[in-house]
């Protein structure tokens, strides 16, 4: 088989996937890791589906005019956000070769991510102990599934993350690195657009 | 054949410190203006319901362009369509069961 080609410019061999340790069946993970986040799009459309369903059914408890509080996740909000243009930055320097860069970068938006998660454990201590647990009514079972939900992807991407920064401290900016590094990228951003869903949908949508 | 320069166009679909900082000043405008009109009410409220959602959408397309570096090069056009697919899916996923969810709602007079 030709697929011995593998210098960066130029191509492979038509329709050969299976040429593993190559940069192609790199960008071949990339994408199926792609088509693993559309179906993660449909987990989180469905619990959506679910969250519009039983928003009002609020059981004599509170609604979430009464428990959210928009600083707050505005807070929450900024916290994400920058962690996605400090991983952005991770991946220029991952391709500019610059590896302590690339560890500093992960570091700094694993601290930005692990902040969000931090406030986030902490908003639903405070509901819990306030007795506005996920059983109190359909609607914070809805609510704490969807945010819950998308907390424990977030959770699942920092201890990726943490992974990848003693990888690439040990073993370098490989091509396996590489192609590791891209697949967090997409998760970690793709996280941040679920999130502008649930701060519209759930807190925005559910002050007003 | 899209694998023809598919190295050239990879590099080109890491973006670069000015597309990330575009993306992230218009994150910061459509996120600040709708908490911004929801904190501070001062628009009828089917108005303001509106302006938010058109915001989340612009804003989702905003992260999709600037940090999933989605467009329409040849080598990501296997990830546009698959991104196409699974909205549409979301959209009747989430507008089928909204609407089924709601019709019982009035028809078996729930309240």
């Amino acid at each position: 088989m030709s697929n011995l080609v593998t210098n960066a410019g130029h191509t492979h061999v038509d329709g050969h996937g299976h040429d593993d340790h190559h940069h192609d069946s790199g960008e071949m993970t990339v994408f199926g890791f792609w088509l693993y986040l559309m179906t993660d799009c449909i987990l989180f459309a469905s619990i959506f589906a679910a969250y519009a369903v039983l928003v009002n059914n609020v059981a004599g408890g509170p609604s979430g005019h009464d428990i959210f509080e928009l600083p707050y996740v505005l807070g929450e909000t900024a916290l994400l956000l920058f962690s996605s243009i400090t991983y952005g930055f991770a991946m220029l320097a991952l391709f500019k070769g610059k590896k302590n860069q690339v560890l500093g970068w992960l570091a700094m938006t694993f601290l930005f991510g692990a902040g969000f998660i931090g406030m986030e454990i902490n908003e639903f201590h405070m509901l819990i102990s306030e007795g506005f647990g996920p059983s109190r009514s359909g609607f914070l079972s809805g609510f704490f599934t969807l945010v819950g939900t998308h907390g424990l992807h977030v959770t699942s991407g920092l201890i990726w993350m943490a992974i990848m920064m003693y990888q690439v401290q040990k073993n370098g900016l490989t091509a396996t690195n590489k192609t590791r590094l891209s697949c967090l990228s997409l998760f970690w951003h793709f996280l941040d657009v679920v999130w502008i869903c649930v701060f519209t949908v759930v807190y925005l949508m559910g002050t007003m | 054949m899209a694998n023809a320069h598919s190295h050239d166009s990879h590099d080109a679909g890491h973006g670069s410190v000015k597309s990330y900082a575009i993306g992230f000043i218009l994150s910061v405008i459509l996120t600040v203006i709708p908490f911004g009109l929801v904190m501070y009410p001062s628009l009828p409220k089917a108005l303001t319901l509106w302006i938010v959602l058109a915001f989340a959408v612009i804003q989702v397309l905003v992260h999709l362009v600037y940090f999933l570096h989605l467009d329409r090069s040849a080598a990501q056009r296997n990830n546009v369509i698959a991104f196409v697919f699974a909205a549409i899916v979301i959209v009747l996923l989430v507008g089928l069961s909204l609407w089924i969810m709601f019709s019982i709602h009035t028809n078996m007079m729930a309240h």
